[in-house]
């Protein structure tokens, strides 16, 4: 009898957790066919679902009028770029917290937290009076060190937690067996948090692909990667829903593929990292 | 190579003062262990000489260099620790590699120390494992072999038997005095267990809260402990211990008679008392008495077996020249 009701609660469970995963990928599946819809057919009344005539006119005209690849390219250079820059600077600044924590530690570690609390366009104006002075609106290095800036509290929390997993024993036994600082980061520390380090790089790449508010304010076109050519699609043009969508597939396609290859690092980054 | 000394050391967390000072000397070659209860700082005082922890105050020499102000990389030293602390991403052969590569030996030495150690260890059959697929005994060998290869002037053993099961420990505990009767290396190694500071050492130190209570050989501490903490840490079972009037009868404020000191008698004897529990276990009977007036339980001690039932009368006699007397401080008289 008992094992009858947990298989009931079992397929309710199952049920619970697939509509709810059917209401998250809706977005996404809805943006998928509309994409492959005529003009018309996007904006008909009632939906659409499954049966019109597929096309992708969309996608050629999409890339026509703009350069994907280009665009695409620049997405790959700042994504990777902010985050493997965070991570430089990241992994000593989460080692000393976790290794050698002072009085002060858990108060830093709050502080930089506080900063993500900071309404981002309350920087703006200084930051584009700072980059203008600088001569680098519209460059790549401007949104690498500011995608950089964004994501380092959570870079440094994820590693943080990372590291406080690591036995500091195995730490001070390579301090006995000779090794330096910089080989103990090396040789003993960055492989036994090789797992985490890597979904530390996986979540922020795609943090940094995603991001929108300052990819779209700082560039105009060099630096222009692919939310700047999602954004060219809406505005001046009005509501072209097709074309839209089509931009914004060509635009998460890449990062999806990624994220659904590296699921498990993924998911393993988002319990322990900066949530916990 | 291997002379240490503690020159009025002293380490404090905060505001707490764990080790007041504190002089030691080791020997060269010297096996010597630091016994005590749990939080007697006997870990910490390890980590001072290994240089994991800083000294308040207070100098330490190692071969008659300061080496108070000196990482632990530098002092020559090797340790064992109690969890092993392998490393989990490298194989036996690498574990066991780490200092000499840290040390920049060429690959052919290392080659040969590493097959040396693992045979001597019997790890050859294990060398490309990683640790995960060791057993206890097995990641133990690998942790003893990582800090032989480097010719240290010093072992230095945290606890390192108390994860194993018993039976592993008697054998490894016979192995690291063998290790050390081959290498003759001085070996500091810390220990809660009281029988296994009193088969390895040569020296023994008893700590208690941070402080030196008796510095001797194994046999010293047994016949004659220093005061009545030591009295009652060394030797198993416990001493008996006896205040009051019975007491002061032989001249002091508390004697002190091993339960393998004690006389029994079905039917006469100095001390009268109830059999409580007979623990046999075949060489030995303890018998746990009760109702002697002198304490709560006495523990006696006989060779062989003994028909000792429940509820029994039972008297026991102390073999005098055995007792010890304590005075009113609780120090040993002479």
């Amino acid at each position: 009898m008992s094992r009858a009701i947990t298989t009931r609660k079992k397929v309710m469970w199952t049920a619970l957790a697939w509509a709810f995963g059917l209401l998250m990928f809706f977005p996404i599946l809805w943006t998928f066919l509309t994409s492959f819809k005529t003009e018309a057919t996007a904006i008909a009344d009632p939906p659409v679902w499954f049966f019109f005539d597929w096309t992708t006119e969309n996608y050629n005209v999409v890339q026509e009028r703009s350069n994907y690849p280009k665009a695409l390219t620049n997405s790959i250079i700042i994504a990777v770029g902010s985050t493997l820059l965070g991570i430089l600077i990241a992994v000593p600044a989460a080692w000393a917290m976790a290794f050698v924590p002072g009085r002060r530690t858990k108060d830093v570690l709050l502080w930089m937290l506080s900063t993500k609390m900071l309404p981002a366009v309350g920087v703006l104006y200084p930051l584009v009076l700072l980059a203008k002075w600088l001569g680098v609106m519209d460059s790549r290095i401007l949104l690498i060190v500011v995608l950089m800036l964004i994501n380092l509290p959570i870079i440094v929390w994820m590693l943080y937690t990372y590291f406080r997993e690591i036995p500091g024993e195995i730490l001070e036994a390579a301090r006995m067996d000779g090794a330096n600082l910089r080989s103990e980061i090396i040789y003993v520390l960055t492989p036994m948090a090789l797992p985490g380090i890597a979904s530390t790089i996986l979540l922020n790449i795609i943090l940094a692909w995603n991001e929108a508010f300052w990819t779209i304010l700082l560039t105009t076109v060099d630096a222009a990667p692919l939310t700047k050519f999602i954004a060219s699609f809406s505005a001046p043009e009005g509501l072209f829903y097709a074309k839209l969508s089509a931009a914004s597939m060509l635009a998460v396609a890449p990062i999806l593929v990624m994220g659904w290859f590296s699921q498990k690092q993924l998911v393993r980054g988002l319990t322990f990292g900066a949530v916990k | 190579m291997g002379q240490i000394s503690l020159n009025q050391v002293t380490k404090s967390f905060g505001d707490v003062q764990v080790i007041p000072p504190l002089d030691l000397q080791i020997d060269e070659g010297e096996f010597v262990v630091f016994v005590g209860p749990s939080g007697c700082g006997k870990s910490t005082l390890l980590r001072l000489i290994a240089g994991l922890e800083d000294t308040t105050s207070g100098h330490i020499n190692i071969d008659g260099r300061d080496a108070t102000e000196l990482p632990p990389a530098k002092r020559g030293l090797a340790m064992v620790f109690q969890s092993y602390a392998l490393y989990p991403h490298m194989s036996v052969r690498k574990n066991i590699a780490f200092p000499m590569r840290m040390a920049g030996l060429d690959e052919a030495t290392q080659t040969a120390k590493i097959n040396a150690a693992a045979k001597a260890l019997n790890l050859t059959d294990y060398l490309d494992r990683k640790p995960g697929q060791l057993s206890g005994g097995q990641r133990q060998r690998v942790a003893i072999g990582r800090a032989i290869v480097r010719v240290p002037a010093a072992f230095l053993c945290d606890d390192p038997l108390s994860n194993l099961d018993a039976a592993l420990r008697v054998g490894m505990r016979l192995e690291i005095s063998e290790l050390h009767e081959k290498l003759k290396t001085t070996m500091i190694y810390v220990t809660h267990d009281q029988v296994e500071a009193m088969t390895m050492a040569d020296k023994i130190v008893v700590l208690r809260a941070g402080n030196i209570e008796q510095v001797g050989s194994p046999l010293d501490l047994y016949h004659a402990p220093r005061n009545k903490f030591v009295a009652g840490f060394i030797g198993s079972p416990k001493m008996n211990q006896i205040d009051g009037a019975e007491a002061r009868k032989h001249g002091a404020e508390t004697i002190g008679i091993r339960p393998e000191h004690l006389q029994v008698s079905k039917t006469d004897g100095m001390w009268k008392g109830t059999v409580g529990v007979a623990e046999h276990l075949g060489s030995d009977t303890f018998i746990h008495v009760h109702e002697t007036g002198l304490m709560d339980m006495m523990t006696v001690r006989i060779t062989g077996d003994i028909a000792a039932r429940h509820g029994d009368t039972i008297y026991l006699t102390p073999e005098m020249d055995k007792l010890h007397r304590f005075d009113a401080q609780g120090l040993r008289q002479a």
